[in-house]
């Protein structure tokens, strides 16, 4: 009896290897992190499993929630500590800087070069930041700027205003907002978006050349400076008109504009894939302004696929086969479609695209980019930025000169 | 060979010692290199990666130039004598209201402790939820009519430690208390009779017989305390990340943000070490007049 019960066993045992010898062969599991967890990326991130699966390889999904701050330390010390994961998404620019300079991150020239790389992405910028040495470790998917100003129209006709134009007209509207319940800019707990919010005042009330001597050239003698005063007198503004948001995370914060609780948020193209799984339509039921409507620029910051070196050629083949499919011009369709970001290919069909979206590839047409905070300081430096300004956010009565001394400061140490 | 006696000092007890080889090999590995490889870094310029490039005490002049490890210390220091008064006296004293051989003691006990069982990010969320204006407390009392009642801690900077350190006192205070019930129930009953027959009051036997009589039990206790208290993270992570602003920021916090968050390692060092030097400063002058005074005595 035991005997044939081991025989059984030892059957089905067999049974189970054979067919785990004959899975990899049909399909390489290639597991993917990234922090796209809101319900507008998960719809976006899914396009991309599912054209992966479409090559005959499996996408095994690693979403890390709690945005980027959160995601990358796991990302980074999984890396570092010998498990690597398939590929990672980071955002282009000086992230991964150091993984790359200490060998754990795979060159993607010979593909890149297979594929045309410089020649397909636009803009040309985006391939720099995967540059490091003359060699491309990186794979860019979409661009993302953060000048965008997001406005409710349900919450302007509540308050019984019109529809601002630009910030200047939106600070002016924000007393009747206030009047009427709402609050007028919504600006949530987590620290990167105060600190990014200011950087979009930088590039709007400041303009594109000041942006860039300050983080560019990290003039801190210019930081200190009285055009820089200015900006900080937005922020100012924009301090004043967020002090009743009691949300943390970004998307709740653009759920406040959705449901006309708040009267607008300054957020990054990614808050449109937010309004769309809402159902809301741009230009009825909300209306962007690149640029807060004053410097109509686009930071070319985005996201990028990196490739950690691995031993398993099976799944260093499928890592191939990823990176041609991100960057195939349907996928970057479908894909920038719901995460209403701009594809990194100027060379496809974007017809399906939205008002606001239409907007911004405009604006790309013009060759009116600037390279974004990713893309120019370190980490170190955006940490001490994001810790002064979400402390600037939350404390009324900071004042604003120790608040510019202390950006002028960090601008001076930052590398 | 004349010294034959010593070897069998040594082998004495062998199984024993050999026994307890991968533990002194942890410690000496992990406890004693790891914190000596982590003070070697802080002098270095090291970021995403450990480099050997020294660079003096830069980091650590950077890090006391830093506002937000000055508002960091600041907290640890309001949350650590918060939790130690009054985890201490709360604790103390349900003991002492539990020990009146009170009916229902195990049901009380158990639910006086409960709130031990939940992790500090558990207790955090249910706390977040609590102390939020719109879903909790505040909500509450103003439906029920007071419409001007305000009470949101954990959303105002200059309270928001305080709104914490109700979290952390809610779920650290029946461990306490069950400690506190130990010691009391290791009384001899003998004391309690001698006092009573003498006219003592409660209150005074209490103050000036068991408590001096449990030392032992609030030594222990006091490191308990101590390590939640330099070690809080997690609850400050589950309540506010921090917020807002900078106002709720914890030592711990820093070192976990600038090493893994801002890429800067030596940084997040320099800071460890600093919140190893303060407990060092603290427990050796203590442990060497408690331990070092029982061995003479």
């Amino acid at each position: 009896m035991r005997y044939r019960f081991l025989t059984a066993a030892f059957a089905a045992f067999a049974a189970t290897v054979a067919l785990n010898f004959a899975g990899p062969a049909a399909a390489t599991d290639l597991e993917v992190t990234h922090w796209w967890t809101s319900g507008g990326e998960a719809a976006a991130v899914a396009e991309l499993a599912k054209a992966f699966d479409a090559t005959g390889n499996h996408w095994v999904d690693g979403a890390i929630a709690g945005s980027g701050g959160t995601a990358r330390p796991i990302m980074i010390s999984r890396i570092t500590g010998g498990d690597p994961m398939g590929a990672t998404q980071f955002n282009h620019g000086r992230q991964a800087e150091e993984l790359v300079q200490a060998g754990l991150m795979r060159d993607l020239t010979d593909i890149a070069t297979k594929g045309k790389w410089t020649e397909v992405v636009r803009p040309k910028s985006l391939l720099d930041s995967c540059t490091i040495d003359g060699k491309i470790y990186c794979v860019p998917v979409n661009i993302h700027s953060w000048q965008w100003l997001w406005l409710s129209n349900e919450a302007f006709q509540k308050a019984g205003v019109p529809m601002p134009k630009d910030w200047n007209e939106f600070v002016a509207a924000a007393p009747a907002l206030e009047k009427a319940g709402i609050i007028p800019l919504a600006v949530g707990g987590q620290p990167w978006q105060a600190s990014g919010a200011f950087d979009v005042l930088l590039a709007a009330v400041g303009g594109t050349d000041a942006f860039l001597k300050v983080y560019k050239e990290k003039d801190a003698k210019f930081a200190g400076g009285p055009e820089i005063a200015k900006v900080f007198k937005a922020a100012d503004d924009a301090r004043k008109m967020a002090k009743n948001t009691n949300v943390q995370d970004w998307n709740q914060a653009t759920n406040l504009v959705i449901t006309g609780k708040a009267g607008g948020q300054i957020m990054g193209d990614w808050a449109q894939g937010e309004f769309q799984v809402a159902g809301k339509t741009a230009g009825k039921d909300y209306t962007c302004l690149p640029g807060l409507g004053l410097n109509e620029v686009i930071a070319t910051g985005g996201d990028a696929f990196y490739f950690p070196l691995l031993k398993d050629a099976d799944k260093s083949k499928a890592q191939e086969v990823l990176a041609e499919t991100l960057l195939d011009p349907k996928t970057q369709v479908a894909f920038n479609l719901k995460k209403g970001s701009l594809p990194v290919r100027g060379d496809v069909d974007l017809n399906a695209a939205n008002d606001c979206m239409k907007k911004g590839i405009a604006i790309l047409a013009k060759g009116a980019v600037i390279p974004w905070t990713d893309q120019l300081l370190s980490q170190d430096s955006q940490k001490q930025k994001e810790d002064l300004f979400s402390e600037f956010f939350a404390k009324p009565d900071m004042s604003l000169e120790e608040a510019q001394k202390r950006f002028a400061d960090i601008i001076a140490s930052a590398d | 060979m004349s010294n034959s006696e010593r070897p069998n000092q040594l082998f004495r007890n062998l199984n024993a010692k050999v026994a307890s080889i991968p533990m002194i090999l942890t410690a000496l590995v992990v406890f004693v290199g790891g914190t000596a490889w982590t003070v070697l870094y802080s002098f270095t310029n090291s970021k995403l990666l450990p480099r050997l490039n020294f660079v003096g005490v830069d980091q650590y002049y950077r890090l006391w130039a830093t506002p937000r490890w000055l508002v960091s210390i600041e907290n640890l220091l309001i949350y650590g004598i918060i939790s130690l008064v009054f985890s201490l006296v709360i604790g103390f004293i349900l003991a002492a209201l539990l020990d009146q051989k009170i009916r229902f003691e195990d049901t009380f006990r158990t639910i006086f402790l409960y709130p031990f069982a939940l992790s500090f990010i558990v207790t955090g969320l249910v706390w977040q939820w609590l102390l939020n204006p719109d879903f909790g407390i505040q909500r509450v009392v103003r439906d029920l009519g007071w419409t001007s009642f305000s009470f949101d801690p954990l959303y105002n900077s200059s309270i928001v430690i305080y709104g914490i350190s109700i979290a952390a006192l809610w779920q650290g205070t029946g461990l306490i208390m069950c400690l506190m019930l130990a010691g009391l129930r290791g009384i001899d009953e003998d004391i309690w009779k001698a006092a009573r027959v003498d006219g003592i009051p409660m209150w005074k036997t209490y103050l000036f017989i068991i408590i001096p009589m449990m030392r032992p039990v609030f030594i222990t206790t006091l490191v308990i305390i101590a390590a939640g208290i330099v070690k809080v993270y997690d609850l400050v992570v589950a309540q506010t990340s921090g917020g807002p602003g900078i106002a709720s920021e914890v030592p711990a916090k820093y070192v976990y943000d600038y090493m893994f968050f801002a890429q800067n390692l030596g940084q997040g060092f320099a800071a460890s070490t600093m919140m190893l030097l303060s407990v060092v400063i603290v427990i050796v002058p203590w442990a060497y007049l408690e331990f070092g005074g029982k061995k003479r005595g």
